[in-house]
């Protein structure tokens, strides 16, 4: 190898090394094949088949659908429950909307985790490490919806969040919500295949929509989207989170940092340099004289 | 064998010195011990509760509110407060200015501890302290992470501390090899640590970038780290001032009646650079604040709120400083230290904790255990300065350079 090519080689993996996997993974990532859910709030009826199912899919609460009467009031989900669907009084009577864990294209939780175990895997459900969680909950700040919850009565506590049943997709199935709700509200694919088909019915039935699909920009763009009758403030969706992945919040900070991590120690070193050589600890003779000091 | 005996007879005198020294010194009945030890014994009390019963045990944290009174003051609050000693070190041995070299000492040590308490209350915050190694080792490095560059830059400017220290415990110790070779380092730990520190004190104002949606819009920045990292360099300008003027009453014994007069005459040069970086600061809020154009969030309680802030605590204390080194006034520079330092408190409480989800109808507080456990830690922090400065030689140094 000559000198050129050393320099060249070192240089890339330094450089590497420095960004990071980040930067390099999203354009590794291939958006076509990035899955998502479509959730059709004209469809919903409310029956919280779903809650169900995501309860007895993964251990969680199993809540009591008949006679808890939860949708008297919104909720949220919980450090108990992934996702709730929550009724919202609107111009057009009740609107039934299920909420959990959006699974930004660019989640700002994965960014925000110091040790990867808030993952963003490659077709795009994030999930949750415990192996590598130290517990900071960075992620809980970070994420524009709130949605990783913490189990704050637990000794060892989890992140709990919705993981769009990881492990149902590897084996190549749908996920429990999708599969449990009988009236196709929610309808499970690839996220360009879900824009398509959200696009396709507000064109074709234009007057049950607005004319907006929530999800398809916000914070970059998220797994789940969203079509509804009704503006989405109305029914508690945020809608001032701004179109900006939130990664990039703090992306520019980052790119300051092997900047100053070099730059200011060669700064440092050439003006103490420059500065002269009158070594500190070497003891002058210190002047009492409190008018002639401190204003040079 | 002979040898053996020597090395044994060594370490014998070097356990013998360490138990020596452990022993308290001075009355036991003082007021500050009267108050502080049930402090921490309760502090003591608390923790365990926090580790048996979960966080939510002793917090009022909750779901929206995930950092709360450790994190916002402790660590966010606490951490800022630490900045003199990369200020210090930059005046002394970056630019070889002599005229500070005296307080060098205390002011590593000051910082060291803060890093080591104020830092160190985040295991007690972090859910799973015990894998807390993890963003040090193994393939889990969070690259794009700010937390993560918090967690290596404190502990690499923990090490840098110490070692900026370490001089000291080898005079305590009387390792004369060690020193000299300790001395050596200096420089370039001092300049590991300066960048270091202007990186993790801009990075605490980085965590919150991501918390835009959640943080009053007079508050968030994108500006956010380079406005922590200005106002480090006078909280630890002011700190400096606040803690020396209180050691100077308490230590004074400790102190040769020459530092007396040569840290009067100090006060007025921090003064000095105080006022400088606190125009400069105000600047930048009154640009940032103008830019946005933020005119009419001004006219209610969080725009009073901010007004109190800005002008209170950082227009006030600047001019004050300013008046105060101008006027050769020690009183009014002591009265703008502290409203300086208040303004830093506020400040930082006001992007972690106040203003954080300021559009909820229920808003966090910290519970009384909380509070309990943060007087511990400062307690002890003060405990294991003390013993550190009756020990050692911090105030003064008898060695020969």
């Amino acid at each position: 190898m000559d000198r050129r090519g050393f320099l060249k080689t070192t240089l890339v993996a330094g450089t590497a090394a420095l960004a990071g996997e980040p930067l390099c993974a999203q354009e590794q990532r291939n958006p076509e094949e990035f899955v998502g859910i479509l959730v059709d709030t004209t469809r919903c009826i409310g029956c919280r088949a779903c809650e169900v199912a995501c309860g007895e899919e993964h251990d969680m609460l199993v809540p009591d659908v008949l006679n808890d009467g939860a949708l008297e009031k919104p909720r949220k989900t919980s450090d108990k429950q992934w996702m709730v669907v929550n009724k919202h009084e609107t111009e057009i009577g009740d609107v039934f909307v299920k909420r959990q864990c959006m699974h930004c294209y660019q989640a700002a939780c994965a960014t925000a985790c110091p040790t990867e175990a808030m993952n963003q895997t490659m077709k795009g459900p994030v999930i949750w490490d415990g192996n590598k969680c130290i517990g900071c909950r960075y992620c809980m700040t970070s994420c524009p919806f709130e949605m990783p919850k913490f189990e704050y009565n637990e000794w060892n506590p989890k992140i709990q969040k919705c993981t769009m049943c990881f492990d149902r997709l590897e084996a190549g199935q749908k996920p429990a919500c999708v599969k449990a709700c009988p009236t196709d509200t929610l309808i499970f694919g690839t996220r360009v295949k879900n824009l398509e088909i959200a696009r396709h019915r507000i064109y074709s039935h234009p007057d049950e929509y607005v004319h907006q699909i929530y999800g398809e920009h916000e914070v970059g763009g998220t797994g789940y989207i969203y079509l509804s009758a009704v503006p989405f403030d109305q029914i508690g969706f945020r809608t001032d989170l701004g179109t900006t992945p939130y990664p990039e919040y703090t992306k520019e900070f980052l790119y300051a940092v092997p900047m100053v991590l070099f730059g200011l120690p060669a700064f440092l070193l050439g003006l103490n340099a420059l500065v002269g050589n009158n070594e500190p600890g070497v003891e002058k003779e210190i002047e009492f004289d409190i008018d002639n000091e401190g204003d040079e | 064998m002979n040898r053996d005996v020597a090395v044994a007879g060594e370490f014998g005198r070097f356990f013998r010195f360490l138990f020596q020294e452990m022993k308290p010194r001075g009355p036991w009945l003082t007021p500050f011990n009267i108050i502080s030890i049930p402090i921490i014994l309760a502090g003591v009390v608390i923790v365990c509760f926090r580790f048996v019963y979960g966080l939510g045990s002793v917090t009022n944290l909750t779901q929206e509110t995930p950092w709360g009174f450790w994190l916002g003051f402790d660590v966010v609050t606490g951490i800022a407060l630490a900045g003199g000693a990369y200020v210090i070190t930059f005046v002394v041995y970056v630019m070889k200015v002599d005229k500070y070299h005296s307080i060098v000492r205390v002011t590593v040590l000051n910082g060291l501890l803060a890093y080591i308490f104020y830092g160190g209350a985040l295991l007690f915050d972090i859910g799973r302290p015990w894998q807390a190694y993890n963003p040090y080792i193994g393939n889990s490095f969070g690259f794009s992470s700010v937390m993560f560059l918090i967690c290596w830059h404190f502990m690499l400017y923990m090490i840098a501390e110490f070692i900026e220290f370490s001089p000291v415990i080898t005079e305590w110790l009387g390792w004369e090899k060690t020193r000299k070779f300790l001395k050596k380092l200096t420089l370039a730990t001092v300049i590991m640590g300066i960048t270091l520190s202007m990186l993790h004190q801009s990075g605490l104002g980085g965590l919150f970038l991501m918390a835009k949606p959640k943080i009053h819009p007079l508050w968030w920045s994108e500006f956010l780290p380079i406005l922590f990292f200005v106002s480090s360099i006078y909280a630890g300008l002011a700190m400096i001032i606040f803690e020396g003027t209180i050691s100077h009453r308490i230590f004074k014994n400790l102190i040769p009646a020459s530092s007396h007069h040569s840290f009067n005459d100090m006060i007025f040069g921090l003064a000095k650079g105080a006022a400088i970086t606190m125009f400069v600061y105000y600047f930048f809020k009154a640009l940032l604040f103008i830019h946005d154009k933020q005119w009419e969030m001004l006219d209610d309680g969080w725009g009073y709120w901010f007004l109190l802030e800005v002008i209170g605590f950082v227009l006030v204390p600047a001019l004050m400083f300013a008046f105060g080194f101008r006027n050769r006034s020690l009183n009014i520079i002591k009265i703008a230290s502290v409203m300086a330092l208040l303004g830093i408190v506020l400040n930082r409480l006001n992007v972690s904790i106040i203003t954080f989800n300021w559009y909820a109808d229920v808003h966090y507080y910290p519970s009384w255990q909380e509070i309990m456990v943060t007087l511990m830690i400062i307690c002890t922090e003060i405990w294991i300065f003390r013993w550190i400065v009756t020990r050692m030689p911090v105030f003064s140094s008898d060695h020969p350079d």
